[in-house]
């Protein structure tokens, strides 16, 4: 067991990683503390013959001040937390010029989708992958999350990141990853007998290497919607990855407005 | 001159009051009216379920520790374990069904309709509750809605399967989760129970208001009694509002109304405000009443007063007003307002001052007190010392940025057995054993009991402490295989060796189960006041007749005057005289040390 | 507070005059607490998806029949003031009185119901139901699913208000209460007084905002 947390790979994981350890070192020192107290007390004051214990009701003084410490102590804790959490959270002070892509959760896969060659979402050259996700280093990257159906949770441990993807919703949530490599992305909310299946990976590249394999994806895309017949195994560029039709199921689209179920 | 207890009196008349009326069998244990009958009514039934939710946690360790090969027995049907391989479905199943028994057919139950009904007339001198009939018809209802809760189990598609918190949409329609009726009579049976609730807190908190004997001041009740009070209220205020969200959840599955289904205009997280609302102060109801016994058997085992009572009685009703502004904390991920996520952070991190008062006050009660070990008393420091890190552990959720890596993940799953096993059932334990005299006139074996306790407090530490190591490292909730996840399997060797002290702890209750059972008839006679108790119940005979008292008791002073100075015994019921302090005249008190 | 009553054996504790009334009165003010959470939540619900989603309701009058429920709404105002006539006419052992206004009450409460069903049948074949399927009213499914399920619970309060009533009434007949012995009278009056006060907040929101 360990009370440790592997280290962080997005630029806010440390930010939190920094909170858990104080709290930590906090609640070690209380736990400690009164567990150590209250096995003195239990030896300490065990029955002996002869002995009587002491006739006493309470001390308002004490209790002033255990009422007083853990609450200066709690209120300072969430005073830290606040501004990390707001950063993480808000959308309003999420960093400006953040690589887009949409995510769409459904039993049980996750469905990335690029905007493709127009920058907008939601048109004929989109293009997407299914259970991965390839993402630039070092750029801060805005996830709209969504879900088909029921709710999942959006969950890379690396990141120190987890969103609910909940149906009739978009989400936005971003992170920066500072480290290039593959992560895994999991499902944290119960939804339905494949919970458990329902990974997938976060592919974290060097900059130029995504941009190469963005480019590839773009003109591959456009080749399909240029009546050019396409192989099919563009798919292999993406890793493990399938590259799934942005056209294909046109209904089911991740930005849906209610209704297409 | 004001009636003396005295053992002859006892003896000779062991059930005194119930001369009067010869009660049909039926009219005696079955449809009773009496509150102790009702309280061992709802003690059989709850353990049973108390029993079976562990059962189900054992099938569900096994599928953690050792997924994908066939159980030891192979005695369920195809529909959930084919050749014993646990299936998916019927994982779910588990995991939503042993939260649901466990959380409302086991603990709530064993608190809340056990200690409630025993001690609240016991402890305030009265005769039964204020209404007797009402609280047949509570236990009554409280019976169909078990028994609806196990048919499930053997209802095409099986039982519910969307966790114990059935988050909508998964659970509006059998399309996501394959469970159709189970899903349904999961809803029914809930409804039906939380009707049953109502009416025993209706009847709660009349009783405590109405039938205090004379000269029970309010700062003169046990603090379980104040506990009881306060839950009754939570309950009383906070299980309508699940009621409403059950119903409309059963309309969205049955009739095709559309409250929870995004896909029509319904909202999900709507479900989720409505079952939080209640779920909050549905947490407090299920610890509260665990710390009004545990004050009480501290201060008996320590010999006592319970240090800074006021304190105590203000930190109960702290934690319940706390307890409506804080359900956003469960929904720190959902996707609720960021905003609302911050300002439930503070309200959240400040129910951990109430907390610590508490403890703090345990702690102050055994500070030169002169400790008998007795095994309620042993459950009840251990209650203690799982709660502090059940609550300890809770400041790591409150804080919103630590919680986004570990909620969801085994961290809660940890913090959550801390607080309801190591915080209430071992609360539950002290208190069975502390009050089985007054339910069935014996004491429970003392050396049983040691075996007991030290083996569930060892395997019990050893199957939740990890807990919060492998949650620390991501390991997701609800996970029907941890193993299909790279980055968890080095951490399956854990997920063996708590599933192998999972085992253990549910084998050391066996024990508890023999000697609970076996003591109604072969235990110690106990005598009126076997602890050396001051409350009001312990004047009473053990078991109480029908009517409890035979003379309508006055009391003098508050529950827990133990080591009086001057007093010749270092115990005064409540209903001694003042002059009796000096002379004590409590001849009937057997010692049990 | 230390007077001595031990002396009081506790079977003759219970049948004290009026404490037994008084624990009733008391048992149902607790139970009403508890009615107010549970329409809280239909409520509460009831705003939360309206705000989500104005586009699903319709202006009012526009599909509810509002003069009608207006007049519905008067009768059962009406049951409470005949309500409170019939404990006035137990105060003054006046048992004729007592029977003839809790008969009024009953008839009144019986026409709200009435002209609620009356109402539900119009509305449901106009095409406002409370599933979506099959919705074809102005507004969406979630302004009938939210409409039925307030109105339908509150109907159902008033239905079982009847029938105890009724039981009241027949245990009036039998000579049960008088001046001194009010306690089903009473609060029975405190249930129909709650439900009716209820109606008044449902009536506002659900109609007429």
């Amino acid at each position: 067991m360990d009370w440790l947390l592997d280290p962080s790979v997005s630029t806010f994981g440390p930010d939190i990683d920094r909170i858990y350890y104080i709290i930590l070192v906090i609640t070690g020192a209380v736990f400690f503390g009164t567990e150590l107290l209250l096995v003195y007390f239990l030896f300490r004051y065990r029955h002996r013959e002869g002995q009587r214990a002491e006739y006493i009701h309470g001390s308002t003084k004490a209790e002033v001040i255990w009422t007083a410490v853990p609450f200066v102590i709690v209120v300072v804790l969430a005073f830290m937390s606040a501004p990390v959490w707001n950063r993480i959270k808000n959308p309003e002070v999420f960093p400006a010029d953040s690589y887009e892509v949409m995510l769409t959760a459904r039993q049980f896969e996750w469905e990335t989708r690029y905007a493709g060659a127009d920058g907008q979402f939601e048109t004929a050259d989109d293009f997407t992958l299914l259970n991965r996700m390839n993402v630039p280093v070092d750029r801060p990257i805005l996830i709209h999350l969504a879900s088909e159906d029921v709710i999942h949770s959006f969950f890379v441990y690396d990141f120190r990141l987890k969103q609910d993807a909940v149906p009739g919703m978009v989400i936005p949530i971003w992170f920066e990853a500072i480290q290039t490599g593959e992560y895994t992305l999991g499902c944290a909310e119960l939804c339905g007998t494949g919970h458990s299946t329902m990974d997938g990976i976060v592919a974290v590249q060097p900059q130029a290497e995504f941009e190469a394999w963005e480019a590839t994806q773009v003109a591959a895309r456009q080749a399909v919607l240029g009546g050019v017949l396409a192989s099919l195994d563009i798919g292999a560029e993406a890793g493990n990855g399938a590259v799934t039709s942005g056209l294909a199921e046109g209904a089911a689209t991740p930005m849906h407005e209610h209704g297409d179920f | 001159m004001s009636h003396v207890a005295t053992k002859t009196d006892y003896d000779l008349l062991p059930f005194a009051g119930e001369h009067h009326e010869e009660l049909s069998f039926v009219r005696k244990y079955i449809f009773s009216t009496d509150h102790k009958t009702i309280g061992k009514q709802f003690l059989f039934m709850s353990l049973l379920f108390l029993l079976l939710g562990g059962t189900l946690a054992t099938v569900m360790r096994w599928q953690l520790g050792f997924p994908g090969t066939p159980l030891p027995v192979d005695i369920l049907p195809e529909t959930m374990a084919p050749g014993g391989i646990i299936l998916p479905e019927f994982y779910n199943s588990l995991v939503t069904m042993h939260g649901t028994f466990m959380i409302f057919f086991a603990i709530m139950p064993l608190l809340v309709g056990v200690f409630g009904n025993l001690l609240i007339p016991l402890q305030i001198g009265a005769a039964d509750m204020a209404f007797p009939k009402l609280n047949m018809f509570s236990f009554w209802l409280a019976v169909p809605a078990g028994f609806i809760m196990l048919a499930s189990f053997f209802v095409e598609g099986g039982a519910a399967g969307a966790g114990w918190t059935s988050y909508a949409p998964l659970s509006t329609s059998g399309e996501f989760t394959g469970v159709y009726l189970g899903q349904q009579l999961w809803l029914i049976s809930l409804f039906l129970l939380g009707f049953s609730s109502i009416t025993g807190a209706v009847n709660y908190i009349t009783t405590i208001i109405n039938l205090r004997a004379p000269g029970l001041t309010w700062f003169r009740l046990p603090l379980t009694v104040w506990a009881l009070f306060i839950t009754a209220i939570l309950v009383l205020l906070a299980m309508p509002i699940l009621a409403g969200g059950l119903i409309m959840l059963l309309t969205d599955q049955t009739l095709g109304t559309t409250f929870f289904k995004p896909e029509l205009g319904g909202e999900p997280l709507l479900w989720q405000h409505l079952f939080w609302y209640f779920g909050h102060p549905e947490v407090y109801i299920l610890i509260l009443p665990a710390m009004g016994i545990v004050s009480e058997v501290i201060a008996n085992g320590a010999r006592k007063p319970v240090f800074g009572y006021h304190s105590m009685v203000f930190a109960i009703a702290a934690i319940a007003l706390l307890s409506w502004i804080v359900w956003g904390h469960h929904m720190f991920m959902s996707g609720m307002n960021p905003r609302l996520g911050m300002t439930f952070m503070f309200t959240t991190i400040v129910i951990a001052v109430p907390s610590a008062i508490k403890v703090f006050n345990w702690l102050g009660t055994l500070w030169k007190g002169n400790i008998h070990f007795t095994t309620p008393f042993l459950h009840s420091v251990a209650f203690v010392a799982l709660f502090i890190i059940g609550g300890l552990s809770g400041v790591f959720m409150a804080s919103t940025p630590v919680d986004i890596p570990i909620h969801d993940t085994y961290f809660i799953v940890a913090h959550i057995h801390y607080v309801l096993f190591g915080g209430s059932l071992f609360a539950i334990f002290s208190g069975i054993t502390y009050w089985y005299p007054k339910l069935f006139g014996t004491l429970m074996n003392e050396t049983w009991g040691k075996i007991h306790f030290i083996g569930t407090f060892i395997a019990y530490n050893l199957a939740f402490f990890p807990m919060h190591g492998i949650g620390l490292q991501g390991m997701m909730r609800r996970l029907y295989d941890p193993t299909l996840y790279a980055y968890l399997q080095p951490l399956q060797p854990w997920n063996v060796f708590i599933s192998y002290s999972v085992f253990v702890l549910f084998a050391f209750q066996f024990i508890f189960a023999a000697n609970f059972l076996l003591s109604i008839w072969k235990g110690k006679k106990a005598g009126p006041n076997p602890w050396r108790a001051n409350s009001i119940e312990w004047s009473a005979p053990s078991p109480p007749p029908h009517g409890n008292f035979e003379r309508m008791p006055v009391v003098y002073r508050g529950p827990y005057e133990y080591s009086v100075p001057g007093a010749r015994e270092d115990f005064i019921l409540q209903t001694d005289p003042p002059d009796s302090s000096v002379a004590p005249h409590h001849t009937s008190a057997s010692t049990s040390h | 507070m230390t007077s001595h009553a031990a002396a009081i054996p506790m079977d003759q504790r219970r049948p004290e005059p009026g404490v037994e009334f008084y624990t009733m009165k008391l048992g149902m003010w607790i139970f009403l607490l508890s009615e107010i959470m549970f329409f809280t939540s239909l409520i509460g619900a009831y705003v939360i998806l309206r705000f989500a989603h104005p586009e699903q309701w319709a202006y009012p009058g526009e599909v509810l029949n509002v003069p009608l429920t207006a007049i519905n709404t008067f009768v059962l105002i009406c049951s409470s003031v005949t309500m409170v006539k019939a404990f006035a006419a137990l105060e003054h052992d006046d048992q004729k009185g007592l029977q003839l206004w809790l008969v009024a009450t009953i008839l009144l409460g019986s026409t709200f119901v009435g002209v609620q069903v009356y109402e539900y049948i119009h509305l449901a074949a106009d095409g406002f139901i409370p599933v979506a399927a099959n919705y074809s009213a102005e507004g969406g499914p979630l302004y009938g699913s939210t409409f039925y399920l307030m109105t339908g619970f509150h109907g159902l309060h008033v239905t079982i208000g009847v029938f105890a009533l009724i039981g009241v009434l027949i245990r009036s007949m039998g000579g049960h209460f008088n001046s001194k012995k009010v306690g089903g009278v009473e609060i029975m009056g405190l249930y129909w007084h709650f439900v009716d006060l209820v109606w008044i907040v449902l009536f506002t929101i659900v109609y007429l905002v």
